[in-house]
């Protein structure tokens, strides 16, 4: 294993604390628990957007602390979810009395620390409301497991949910968005290369030079099934498909559509993907009025990719058009 | 003998010292299914519950079970931190201020925590999690009760038996709740991690009562 990093157990610290330094105008950084604020935490008036999971996935979430988007990121160790003792206090260090929304991924992990940390938070007075985020399609029989985790479509729930706090929407308007994206949004993933989490110090799954996993999610944990190596176009149609199916996209809808970078993959290859993907769109009747390509919801140093398609309508459209000014992404700001 | 504060902290010493020992093999057993952090996470956790007894030793079985919930709860994370935590935390209440626990009390002690993990965790046996470990050792410690079993240590060393057979008996499972549920049929051939650190914790007890 190589890496740049001094101690596997001093990962996250180090890589938060860069983060802080390197980021010092839009946030501040609390290192123990390790949360991450923005600057002007807690903005008068405005509800707190909080959201938090295993570290490894950056710029998930860090880097979408800012203006329009997150008051909070709450990083746990690599692949694990932040615990109730991170959580709280940085619940309490962004509510400014209108409430917080926790978006959460849908992990066991995540589920069980968030719930307890919002039934603390209840306790202290603050107004808490969850947005479970499960876009994933790869996992097709949620009665006979822990349901569909939330990956790449995160990312579009935490900017659009984030533009409607920054705009006044009061607690139950902006969860209520943040549900509307996650309901409308889909995605599919692919893995070229397992990753290797630090302290591990071994590859996350084993998979020979000319084999695929379809159908992975952002811990490095396999997917559904792994088939032999395809070209992007035969990959991305693979990935394509269950996604439009699953959220039936007629013709003339206008959709977002989002290729996501698992952190190893150049982003000469996710235009690949993207080109083709759009033209999918295109033939399926669908007009794709706004797109993002580049590794944004990553699993340390995997090769591969996800698809996500969110179908839009002109308020969505209008949140994401909104500015926004945090270290990953950043416009109209 | 009955079981007390000195058994208890040296059950919690041998748990910290089995999940260093074996963190590792909990690694590997979760790269398998899941996502390769159990070992590491159940070694943090224990190493901070630790800590936190030397701080301020606590003065009675359920007071160390409850700090132990709550470090755990806070230093863990995952899925484990939380599932963990509400076992001490509801065995913890079950002995309430007790300075000494005799075989009736420790049964229903664990039936607390076992009771506890499955209102959380919502796994039922044969999930392929903890819950398998943990309700086969919460059945044979009952039933050693029953039988008239006098001695503590009995106890104890039946509900350990029963967890690592209940741990071994996952191997050919198929997960369904957690996240080796994503694997599907492929889950199926491999321990479940949670399992096999939950019979480690009631082979620790043995350890302490020895």
């Amino acid at each position: 294993m190589k890496k740049l990093i001094n101690d596997p157990r001093s990962v996250v610290g180090e890589s938060v604390a860069g983060f802080g330094l390197a980021h010092a105008d839009l946030v501040s950084v609390n290192a123990d628990p390790a949360f991450i604020t923005r600057k002007d935490a807690p903005v008068a008036g405005k509800v707190g957007l909080l959201s938090g999971g295993g570290s490894g996935h950056e710029p998930l979430h860090a880097g979408f602390v800012g203006r329009g988007m997150l008051d909070a990121a709450v990083p746990g160790a690599v692949f694990t979810s932040p615990t109730p003792d991170q959580i709280l206090p940085a619940t309490m260090a962004v509510d400014s009395g209108a409430g917080v929304v926790h978006i959460v991924k849908n992990y066991t992990g995540d589920v069980l620390n968030f719930e307890t940390a919002g039934e603390l938070a209840e306790a202290e007075g603050i107004r808490v409301r969850t947005v479970l985020v499960n876009d994933d399609v790869a996992v097709e029989d949620s009665l006979y497991t822990a349901g569909r985790r939330g990956v790449a479509g995160t990312l579009l729930v935490e900017k659009i949910a984030g533009a409607a706090a920054e705009r006044g929407d009061d607690l139950d308007t902006v969860a209520g968005i943040g549900e509307r994206v996650n309901l409308n949004v889909r995605t599919m993933g692919v893995a070229l290369s397992a990753c290797t989490v630090p302290h591990a110090g071994t590859p996350s799954f084993d998979l020979a030079g000319d084999e695929i996993e379809i159908g992975i999610g952002i811990h490095g944990e396999p997917g559904r099934h792994r088939i032999a190596m395809e070209n992007a176009d035969g990959i991305t149609d693979r990935l394509l498909e269950p996604v439009l199916s699953d959220l039936k996209i007629e013709a003339g809808e206008q959709v977002l559509l989002f290729v996501n970078g698992m952190g190893g993959t150049p982003l000469s290859e996710l235009y690949i993907v993207y080109r083709r993907a759009a033209q999918v769109l295109v033939d399926h009747g669908a007009v794709v009025a706004r797109s993002l390509v580049g590794n944004y919801v990553t699993a340390l140093e995997m090769q591969g990719c996800s698809i996500s398609v969110l179908r839009l309508n002109d308020e969505l459209t209008a949140l994401w058009d909104a500015p926004v000014h945090t270290a990953a992404l950043r416009w109209g700001a | 003998m009955l079981l007390d504060t000195n058994w208890t902290l040296k059950w919690l010493t041998l748990c910290a010292q089995a999940m260093a020992g074996h963190r590792m093999e909990l690694i590997e057993l979760d790269r398998a299914i899941g996502d390769s952090d159990h070992g590491e996470n159940m070694d943090r956790g224990f190493q901070a519950v630790l800590e936190k007894l030397a701080e301020a030793p606590p003065e009675t079985p359920g007071a160390a079970l409850k700090l132990a919930a709550m470090t755990l709860m806070s230093k863990v994370g995952g899925a484990a931190g939380p599932l963990y935590g509400t076992a001490f935390l509801r065995a913890a209440t079950a002995l309430g201020d007790a300075t000494e626990i005799d075989s009736a009390a420790w049964a229903a002690a664990l039936a607390a925590g076992r009771d506890g993990i499955v209102a959380r965790g919502k796994a039922e046996t044969g999930d392929k999690t903890m819950v398998d470990a943990w309700t086969p050792a919460v059945d044979a410690a009952r039933a050693a009760v029953d039988a008239g079993a006098p001695d503590v240590l009995t106890i104890l060393v039946a509900a350990a038996e029963a967890a690592e057979a209940g741990a071994a008996a996952t191997d050919p499972l198929v997960a369904r709740k957690g996240r080796a549920s994503y694997l599907g049929e492929r889950s199926a051939g491999h321990r479940d991690p949670g399992a096999a650190s939950s019979a480690l914790i009631f082979r620790a007890a043995v350890g302490a009562a020895a």
